[in-house]
């Protein structure tokens, strides 16, 4: 059992609060993903957990057992760093094996569990080399296998694939997914990047400013973002926001239209829909047409609205040009409202 | 419009080659400046005593060896290479065993007063040491450390100190922190991962800085004559007799001198380059 619960941490570096009192709980067995751009605070938490940051204050738990005051190596992780760190002194076998010498396991558990590892990363074949003979995605394979060698309670991923090029970072997503499923241990990775996140977690926790945001499954993430950071940095593009004036009860005008939404207790709140959800109709947004951006399945159309960007992904048969005029009809269930003062979703 | 870009590329082109030629220039001076001496004295150290005292001089030497063998059978000058040696391993010793520790907690902790430590380091050289050179000669005097190895070597390791504390820092830094993490998330405590991560990777460059301090011992003329009476080191005993040497004498203790240092700086070269903060790969 490896639940990781954590009460209250906060963390500052001298005047610069990095984390405001994050309270969460991993589940065990959970694949949890801290997304969030650089400097929100997701790196500095997942090196509390992992005891190479001292929390300012609040408790860090996992399975039953209080660690923030514990030294990394007693606390049951292994971690996998953005730059690997794969020893260069020593070979990928030596490597693979320090933590298990280091425990003292006897060296007939160290063989059996070097090899299992290995030829689950499939890097069997190259357990004589040194890290100067691997390539990035090789030295990766080896950290992952490092941290697997341990079994540990907790894996903790620090942006592991952000330094491999786009082909091969597709192919190690796959691929962790799936070793991890198997390993049936608790993971806790951080990313910037939206859609490994969306493809590898059983659950999102986006990060913004040192506060965790909105943490729930990757679906429910993208389709009702808890607060409008949420929704302008997930999906690609982004989320449209539009503002909307009070044109009655349960009644907001936006572009001019006059559409049902929520009861807030404001004059102005802002209209939101993901380009994706808008089609070409009678009766619809009027938009002046800026940028036609074709992207093979779809065209991605940069629409100017009363002075407002609105983006909309069309159907790639359609033949649009600069300066035309679109009526953009909005999907009625995909629209959502934000409270511009607190930058709140309102329901 | 054509005519203006031309102009201006042209112009380029002359400060771009005139200011190749004043780098090819500088390099070719630097080179004279410090080969040349270093090749007379190879010269006249490996040539018979009288092609050392005839005109003209040889370009090439003859490799008459009698010279550097008069050398070595001129009474104290076995002694004072013996004394040289140790006063310079003791300084090596001292430099490093508390200049790496300083070097390792300068790149690895943030502590209050860094910059300004960092600072001091370096002021140490701005101290002549010949101010300084009565009062410890008289502090040495009263502990009973002058005329000794240790007291010479104490000296040296102050001079040594600076370098060995800017060389291991950088050494330490070029070591990612995170090696040192991921050994510590795989079991390791502080010191363990210092002994068997860190430490491996930073021993070429160490045993350099140790090599460096040797040879700022070996080449350290003032504080030995000062401070040394009977026990000289080769560069004191130098300076005291060859001044009325003869000419032949001279180059081949010359020779001597510099041989050991060259050696050792030119291979240990590419770390001496890092504590400047040029790549230390």
């Amino acid at each position: 059992m490896a639940e990781i619960r954590i009460k209250n941490v906060a963390k500052q570096f001298g005047a610069f609060t990095a984390l405001h009192s994050v309270d969460m709980t991993i589940r065990d067995r959970e694949f949890m993903v801290l997304l969030g751009a650089s400097g929100c605070g997701k790196t500095t938490l997942l090196r509390i957990i992992a005891g190479l940051e001292t929390p300012s204050q609040g408790e860090v738990w996992i399975g039953d057992r209080r660690v923030d005051k514990l030294p990394p190596r007693e606390r049951g992780i292994a971690m996998v760093f953005q730059n690997y760190a794969v020893f260069p002194h020593l070979t990928v076998f030596e490597n693979i094996a320090f933590g298990l010498r280091m425990a003292k396991l006897p060296q007939s558990e160290v063989d059996r569990r070097v090899k299992r590892t290995a030829e689950l990363m499939h890097i069997e074949q190259l357990l004589k080399r040194y890290s100067g003979q691997l390539s990035g995605g090789q030295r990766q394979r080896v950290a992952v296998a490092r941290a697997l060698a341990m079994e540990p309670d907790v894996i903790l991923m620090d942006e592991p694939l952000s330094n491999l090029d786009a082909l091969l970072r597709l192919e190690m997503r796959a691929e962790l997914k799936g070793v991890l499923a198997e390993s049936k241990t608790t993971t806790i990775y951080v990313t910037h990047d939206q859609v490994e996140a969306m493809s590898l977690a059983d659950r999102i926790s986006v990060m913004n400013g040192g506060y965790i945001v909105q943490s729930a499954d990757p679906v429910e993430v993208y389709r009702n973002p808890a607060a409008r950071f949420v929704g302008s940095f997930i999906g690609n593009p982004p989320m449209n926001f539009l503002p909307a004036t009070r044109a009655g009860t349960n009644q907001w005008t936006v572009a001019g239209r006059v559409v049902p939404g929520p009861n807030a207790p404001r004059d102005r709140i802002e209209f939101a829909i993901r380009p994706e959800d808008m089609r070409l109709g009678e009766d619809g947004i009027p938009a002046t047409v800026r940028v036609v951006e074709p992207l093979g399945a779809h065209t991605l159309v940069t629409t100017d609205v009363d002075g407002s960007m609105l983006r909309a992904l069309v159907d790639s048969d359609l033949s649009v040009a600069p300066g035309d005029h679109l009526s953009l009809v909005p999907q009625p269930d995909r629209v959502r409202w934000f409270d511009p003062e607190t930058m709140e979703a309102v329901r | 419009m054509t005519t203006a870009t031309d102009t201006v590329s042209v112009t380029r082109d002359e400060v771009r080659s005139a200011s190749k030629w004043l780098f090819v220039a500088g390099v070719v001076m630097l080179c004279i400046w410090v080969l040349l001496p270093i090749y007379f004295l190879m010269i006249n150290a490996l040539s018979s005593p009288e092609e050392v005292t005839s005109f003209p001089k040889r370009m090439f030497p003859s490799f008459d060896l009698a010279s550097v063998t008069f050398f070595f059978k001129f009474q104290g000058v076995l002694r004072a290479l013996w004394n040289s040696v140790q006063v310079a391993s003791l300084t090596m010793i001292l430099a490093i065993g508390l200049g790496a520790p300083a070097g390792y907690a300068l790149s690895r902790f943030d502590f209050r007063g860094k910059e300004a430590f960092r600072f001091l380091v370096i002021m140490t050289r701005a101290f002549p040491l010949p101010l300084l050179a009565l009062p410890l000669a008289i502090m040495f005097i009263r502990t009973g450390l002058d005329d000794t190895i240790l007291g010479l070597a104490l000296v040296h390791a102050t001079l040594a100190l600076p370098f060995a504390v800017l060389i291991t820092f950088s050494l330490f830094s070029g070591i990612p922190v995170e090696l040192e993490e991921a050994a510590w998330t795989l079991g390791c405590t502080r010191i363990q991962a210092f002994y068997k991560v860190i430490l491996p990777l930073a021993l070429p460059g160490i045993a350099a800085s140790a090599v460096f301090a040797f040879v700022i011992s070996w080449n350290e003329v003032f504080a030995a004559a000062v401070l040394t009476i009977q026990n000289r080191t080769l560069t004191a005993f130098l300076l005291q007799s060859l001044d009325v040497s003869p000419l032949p004498l001279k180059f081949a203790g010359g020779a001597m001198l510099v041989l050991p240092a060259l050696i050792f700086i030119f291979a240990v070269r590419k770390y001496l380059f890092a504590m400047w903060g040029i790549a230390n790969r």
